[in-house]
């Protein structure tokens, strides 16, 4: 049996990781999927402490927040598909029309 | 039950057509202003006799009821107006002169710019006046008091690009505010006493109480405090200052505000007040005393002016201050009567002084004039006229009014009576040294047409380019009407010792005597002597005493021809003989002077150092300033957070998320 604490650092690392793409990259994708990377992190700590507790309303939270993440997705890369088409860059600081 | 007399139209009728020149004067012709005004005006007039005639027929005092105004609690002042036999002689002074002036000022200002302008202050004025004279309370008349101060701010400023007129008005208005001060204060005293400001609540109530005599009460005080606002507007000692220097206006206004009516309304409050007065030994003899100082005071600053109308101005002044001594003596009827024939001789002496300003071009200067009897005749006799009626030589005006005054006062003290004769040789004198200057001797002026670009009294007269000329017809018909009721205006109170009938004093009885309390209580104090049958000791004494006030008259005129006719350069030696002494009287007694240092520079200094560059910058610009310097800083600082750039948001939103997590799992740990 792995310990409830091995999950929790596992997801504390990958949410981290997540944290620390999406504040040093500049393309638009990878920072789109250090976004998905911070959910997946919280999803498994939610799945851990479900297991670890022996409740449901864990694993029903994680496929609420699939459900959610797969929306974002559609949406987000479809706004990235309009944003390279306009800009044909992939590169944040670039799209920066509305700055002062 | 009288009948409405439709008093509300008299007040209303100037402001009609104040407003039409106002909102739509810059429009008009000159002749369409001019018939405005006039017909306003003369309506006034009409609706003033119209009353007149119906006199005998109504029962009097007569209140009629306008408008609600002011109902707070048991606290009621209307728009309701009040005419009794006091009223009635203000009315018909005020819009009978104030009309014969205003046709006067058609053709004086004539070529002036501001022509419709002039005549809208001027029907504003006749509105507050009117308003005055038949407000029913206190209040009221307030209203019209203060009203009158503005109209005469406006007009002493009419020429306002000249600094000296804007600051005459400026000047006029201030010491106005210091008199007007005292009458408010009066105002919460019976408000707080007697709960009401109307003639009808308050007088009835005054009349329940007794005569104070010992000392300061509630009477006494309300009288000071209502003498002090008297003061202000009808130029008196201390705050006579503002009148002199209120002739920068044009001279039509000198006549109409500065001498004929708004500073009377002085005497006409006091002498409305009287029941308020006669119970107020104190505040009376007051009356009386700054009554008679300012009348010498006055007289003797008036002999040494050079400027024509200033000296009718100090003259003005002075005769003012026979009016608050008969007040003072609790001959209100005398001073009413004397209002009345100073209305028509000073208003005549202004106009004619316009004429004769008008007739040289705009030269104010005596020193400047001379011989003018035979250029200008109609203004030389008319100016006469006025002349002898202010010196008081009988059968004119003048005698008369100041004769009932002279007698009365010299029943209370003959101090009073002595310093009032001395005033009239002093009138006498001044007035012929006046008439002398101007119309006799040699003319002493440069060529008049030459002068016109340099004029004082800055109005156009650049079609008379000729040299001295005599004033048009629409002029000289005022003069000529003023100059008529100047000899017969006195005829209506000739005293019973001089085998008249004293109709006016009869005729103003049921105001002043109804509520004597003297009468009363003694039966025959002098204040009612009217009304015991006279002895012929005490009518033989009364001849005397006319006589002694005659001959000082006639004294004046001797001592003006000598000076002024017979030896013209005696005036000089006399007045380097005399140095300093004369150096005083020119220059006014350095009052102003004294003023300035005691009240103005103080006054300007203390603003400019502690409240202008101390509280004012130092405290509240400052604290502004500090507060908007201080915020500056603040979002300088703050600014560079909102950078646009999403990565540093999300950092942010990571630290304080790192910080919360730390500080709950040492919160945890402990």
């Amino acid at each position: 049996m792995v310990p409830l604490s091995y999950y929790l650092i596992l997801s504390g690392i990958l949410f981290a990781c997540g944290v620390l793409g999406f504040l040093i990259k500049r393309n638009i994708i990878t920072i789109f999927m250090s976004i998905e990377l911070m959910l997946n992190g919280v999803n498994l700590s939610f799945v851990a402490f479900a297991a670890h507790w022996h409740a449901l309303s864990g694993q029903v939270f994680v496929f609420f927040v699939m459900v959610v993440a797969a929306a974002e997705t559609a949406v987000g890369l479809a706004i990235i598909i309009a944003v390279y088409r306009t800009r044909e860059t992939l590169n944040v600081d670039q799209v920066n029309l509305l700055k002062l | 039950m009288t009948p409405s007399l439709h008093l509300w139209l008299i007040p209303i009728l100037p402001i009609i057509g104040a407003a039409i020149n106002g909102f739509v004067g810059r429009r008009l012709t000159r002749e369409a202003s001019a018939s405005v005004a006039l017909l306003f005006c003369g309506s006034a007039f009409a609706a003033a006799l119209v009353i007149a005639a119906r006199f005998s027929t109504l029962s009097l005092p007569h209140v009629e009821y306008l408008a609600h105004w002011i109902r707070a609690g048991s606290f009621q002042a209307d728009f309701a107006f009040y005419l009794d036999q006091l009223s009635l002689v203000m009315l018909l002074v005020v819009t009978g002169v104030g009309f014969l002036i205003h046709i006067y000022a058609v053709g004086y200002m004539w070529d002036d710019p501001g022509f419709y302008r002039f005549f809208c202050y001027l029907n504003l004025f006749m509105f507050f006046m009117l308003t005055l004279v038949l407000a029913s309370n206190y209040l009221l008349m307030f209203i019209g008091w203060e009203g009158v101060g503005l109209a005469s701010y406006l007009l002493i400023g009419f020429w306002f690009t000249k600094d000296s007129a804007a600051s005459a008005g400026k000047k006029a208005f201030i010491v106005n505010r210091i008199g007007d001060f005292g009458f408010l204060i009066a105002l919460f005293l019976m408000i707080k006493h007697f709960g009401s400001l109307n003639f009808a609540d308050v007088f009835p109530s005054v009349s329940g109480m007794g005569v104070e005599s010992a000392g300061a009460g509630l009477l006494t005080s309300i009288g000071l405090l209502l003498m002090v606002g008297a003061a202000g507007k009808s130029a008196q000692l201390p705050l006579y200052v503002w009148l002199p220097d209120a002739m920068e206006g044009p001279t039509p206004v000198s006549a109409l505000i500065h001498a004929a009516t708004m500073v009377t309304a002085g005497v006409y409050m006091v002498s409305r007040s009287h029941v308020i007065f006669e119970r107020a030994p104190m505040a009376l003899m007051v009356v009386a005393v700054i009554g008679t100082l300012t009348a010498l005071f006055a007289a003797t600053i008036g002999i040494a002016q050079t400027d024509i109308k200033k000296v009718l101005a100090y003259s003005t002044v002075s005769q003012l201050g026979y009016m608050f001594m008969a007040c003072g003596v609790a001959a209100f009827s005398a001073a009413i009567f004397h209002l009345m024939t100073h209305a028509f001789f000073k208003g005549l002496l202004f106009l004619g002084a316009g004429s004769v300003i008008h007739a040289l071009g705009g030269e104010q200067d005596m020193r400047r004039m001379g011989g003018l009897r035979r250029e200008i005749p109609w203004t030389f006799w008319t100016m006469t006229f006025a002349t002898i009626a202010i010196a008081g030589i009988p059968p004119f005006a003048g005698f008369f009014s100041k004769d009932e005054i002279l007698w009365r006062a010299s029943r209370v003290s003959l101090v009073y009576w002595g310093l009032g004769v001395f005033t009239a040789f002093l009138t006498s004198f001044y007035m012929f040294r006046l008439w002398f200057l101007t119309f006799f001797g040699d003319y002493r002026g440069t060529n008049t047409s030459a002068e016109h670009g340099a004029a004082q009294d800055a109005h156009g007269h650049e079609d008379h380019g000729h040299a001295v000329h005599e004033s048009p017809k629409i002029m000289l018909v005022p003069l000529m009407i003023l100059a008529v009721l100047s000899l017969v205006g006195g005829w209506v109170g000739v005293p019973a010792s001089l085998g008249g009938g004293d109709h006016f004093d009869k005729f103003l009885a049921p105001v002043f005597h109804s509520t004597n309390p003297t009468a009363e209580a003694q039966g025959g104090a002098p204040e009612a002597s009217t009304e015991v049958p006279e002895t012929g000791a005490s009518r033989n004494q009364e001849l005397i005493f006319t006589g002694i006030s005659v001959s000082a008259a006639g004294l004046g005129l001797l001592l003006a021809w000598l000076l002024y006719y017979r030896r013209p350069d005696l005036p000089q030696e006399i007045a380097r003989g005399l140095g300093r002494l004369y150096g005083a009287v020119a220059n006014k007694y350095y009052v102003d002077e004294l003023y300035a240092a005691l009240f103005v520079t103080p006054l300007v200094d203390g603003s400019t150092r502690i409240l202008w560059h101390g509280v004012d910058q130092n405290v509240i610009d400052a604290s502004v300033n500090d507060a908007a310097d201080g915020a500056r800083h603040v979002s300088d600082t703050v600014r560079h957070m909102q950078s646009g750039n999403i990565r540093s948001y999300a950092g942010w939103v990571a630290v304080g998320a790192a910080v919360n997590i730390a500080y709950m799992v040492w919160m945890g740990v402990r």
